[in-house]
């Protein structure tokens, strides 16, 4: 009888990355973040952190790592705004949570997966920080715009194949 | 209960985030304090988000800049760089398309002629924020757009001056066509400036044509409204706004934008949202200059404008001493009061020709008051022509009385047979 070896997809699919990758790649695209839509204003639509947030949560399958790492670049985003701290740090603190949960279930190779995570994520996000403005902060100017978030969820989208394509070449397998 | 710990650990990790980032959210909000005697322009810039940080949560910022700007400002300088020669390299490219022959001639012309037009371009532009100094006189200092906050909901730019170039929180930051904003934080070498379109943002402004004052706001989607106007018939579309200057930041006068579109505001009834269309385009600032000081000596048509101003005042004046010195009835209860205080009804005839200056800074004329204030007190009451009982100093202090006996009205009041019944009637 031939000899069966059981691994499990945590283990079977679990990657690490370099530590300067770890540090540089989240303040790359939130220095990109910062920079670009001076030029472009448009690219406000787009938020590189999370789709930063989102690949090193699923790739590490570790909701532990991925809420401190979404925890930590929402925290870095909220110094560049006007926003108290913990605003985007909670909010991206729950994507990472959720992503790496979600990371068991489906392959995060498929690219049609990674599409469907990306955008089921950026609504989540744009629900989140809407709660948080509600009920944490009481401000009851902040409005929930569905076209908003849609369009934002799609740029996050067609950006984050591309994004997750160069990001793959850092990853090693644990 | 170990292996509660073991099994829960993830949701427990992030519950146990979540929970920290809200107790320093919680630490960090504070409100303002309203203050009543601030004027309505004024309280336009308390709103949250729109003043300095604690002092902790300042420090949490200040690091996130100072590692984020450093790079901004070298992607900047790199940027225009890379921009300059990627023109070049197109202009060269496309001069070889043209002509062969002369394609060496015309790339060094082309290079050149891209050189001069950048040169000339933000020559023009200095030239005019330039000219806008000298014609408003404000001590400020120009700077340069070299990030944003990166987020959709935040309305913020950062500015590559900071406190070292004299920046302060709370300075008005405009460009030779209106007001962009003002500086919400400094750091050494960078600031962080908040767009008027901002949620947390507000102006005191006036409507140029009707001169009603009114607050401006930013709004979640980025746009400039006045939102605390009833419906008006006399404002209308196209109407230039202006800042008011009663919000202790922006200067009078500066124009802000034109009304977009005035539409009943469905959710603040009877308030119109007005929508007003900004005189900077707000996403495409590069130079800006931020007021530091408004200075001592008016440039010469200010100068001129106020002295007119003076002149004006001063006719005013002299028109209101005539009809005051026409005025008799001023005179007489001038006079009278001087009467009354130096006593008695018959004086206050007897003082017509008294002076009416020394009256209200006498203190002895005076009841109560505060000590070396003058005229803080009330006035004492003149004396009665025809006292009565009810005239002040008729009824003795009650002090004075005895309980029980009768009052001295009521004695002057009887007949004699009332005063003393038993004692006889003499015939």
């Amino acid at each position: 009888m031939a000899e069966r070896s059981y691994t499990s997809r945590e283990e079977l699919d679990q990657y690490g990355f370099h530590p300067g990758v770890t540090v540089m790649a989240p303040v790359v695209c939130i220095l990109l973040q910062a920079m670009l839509p001076k030029d472009l204003p448009w690219l406000l639509h787009l938020d590189l952190p999370l789709i930063a947030t989102i690949f090193f949560a699923v790739s590490r399958r570790s909701p532990i790592a991925g809420t401190v790492t979404g925890t930590l670049i929402g925290l870095f985003q909220d110094g560049l705004t006007n926003h108290p701290f913990g605003v985007e740090g909670i909010a991206k603190g729950v994507v990472g949570y959720v992503a790496a949960s979600l990371g068991f279930a489906v392959d995060i190779d498929n690219v049609i997966n990674r599409v469907a995570l990306v955008f089921t994520l950026s609504l989540c996000q744009g629900g989140l920080l809407y709660l948080i403005a509600h009920w944490l902060l009481g401000q009851t100017s902040y409005q929930l715009l569905p076209m908003d978030e849609l369009i934002s969820a799609l740029a996050n989208c067609l950006i984050a194949i591309p994004v997750f394509y160069v990001l793959d070449r850092f990853r090693v397998r644990d | 209960m170990e292996s509660f710990f073991v099994r829960f650990k993830n949701p427990l990790v992030l519950i146990a985030i979540v929970l920290l980032q809200v107790i320093a959210l919680a630490m960090q909000v504070q409100r303002p304090a309203k203050d009543a005697d601030a004027p309505a322009g004024a309280r336009a810039n308390e709103r949250e988000g729109a003043a300095p940080d604690g002092r902790n949560v300042s420090l949490l910022r200040r690091w996130t800049v100072t590692a984020i700007t450093p790079l901004e400002a070298a992607a900047q300088s790199s940027t225009s760089r890379v921009r300059g020669a990627w023109d070049d390299y197109v202009n060269l490219r496309h001069a070889r398309q043209q002509n062969a022959a002369l394609q060496d001639e015309v790339a060094r012309l082309r290079e050149e002629e891209a050189s001069f037009a950048e040169d000339a371009a933000q020559g023009r532009r200095l030239q005019r924020l330039l000219a806008f100094r000298e014609q408003y006189a404000l001590t400020n200092v120009a700077a340069q757009v070299i990030g944003t906050s990166g987020s959709e909901r935040s309305h913020v730019l950062y500015l590559d001056k900071g406190s070292d170039d004299g920046l302060k929180p709370d300075q008005p930051v405009i460009t030779p066509d209106g007001v962009v904003g003002k500086i919400r934080d400094v750091f050494p070498h960078s600031s962080q400036l908040l767009l008027i379109n901002d949620p947390s943002s507000g102006a005191g402004v006036i409507l140029a044509n009707t001169r009603i004052r009114a607050i401006l706001r930013g709004s979640a989607t980025g746009q400039v409204q006045i939102d605390d106007l009833t419906a008006d018939s006399r404002i209308k579309v196209g109407e230039p706004v202006i800042t008011s200057g009663g919000d202790l930041v922006f200067p009078r006068g500066l124009p802000v934008g034109t009304i977009e579109s005035i539409a009943p505001d469905p959710l603040h009834q009877p308030y119109t949202a007005i929508l007003i269309k900004p005189a900077v385009d707000l996403n495409r600032l590069e130079e800006v200059l931020v007021i530091t000081a408004t200075s001592a000596t008016l440039p010469p048509s200010a100068a001129e404008d106020a002295a007119a101003a003076e002149a004006t005042a001063d006719a005013n004046q002299r028109a209101a001493d005539l009809i005051a010195e026409k005025l008799p009835s001023l005179e007489s209860v001038a006079a009278a009061t001087n009467g009354a205080g130096s006593g008695g009804a018959g004086a206050a005839a007897g003082g017509a020709a008294g002076s009416t200056a020394a009256v209200p800074d006498d203190p002895e004329s005076q009841v109560g008051g505060l000590p070396g204030i003058p005229n803080s007190g009330l006035p004492k009451s003149r004396a009665a022509l025809h006292p009565d009982r009810f005239s002040p100093g008729a009824v003795p202090p009650a002090t004075d009385m005895t309980p029980g006996a009768p009052s001295q009205s009521q004695s002057q009041s009887r007949s004699p047979e009332q005063q003393d019944p038993q004692q006889p009637r003499q015939q």
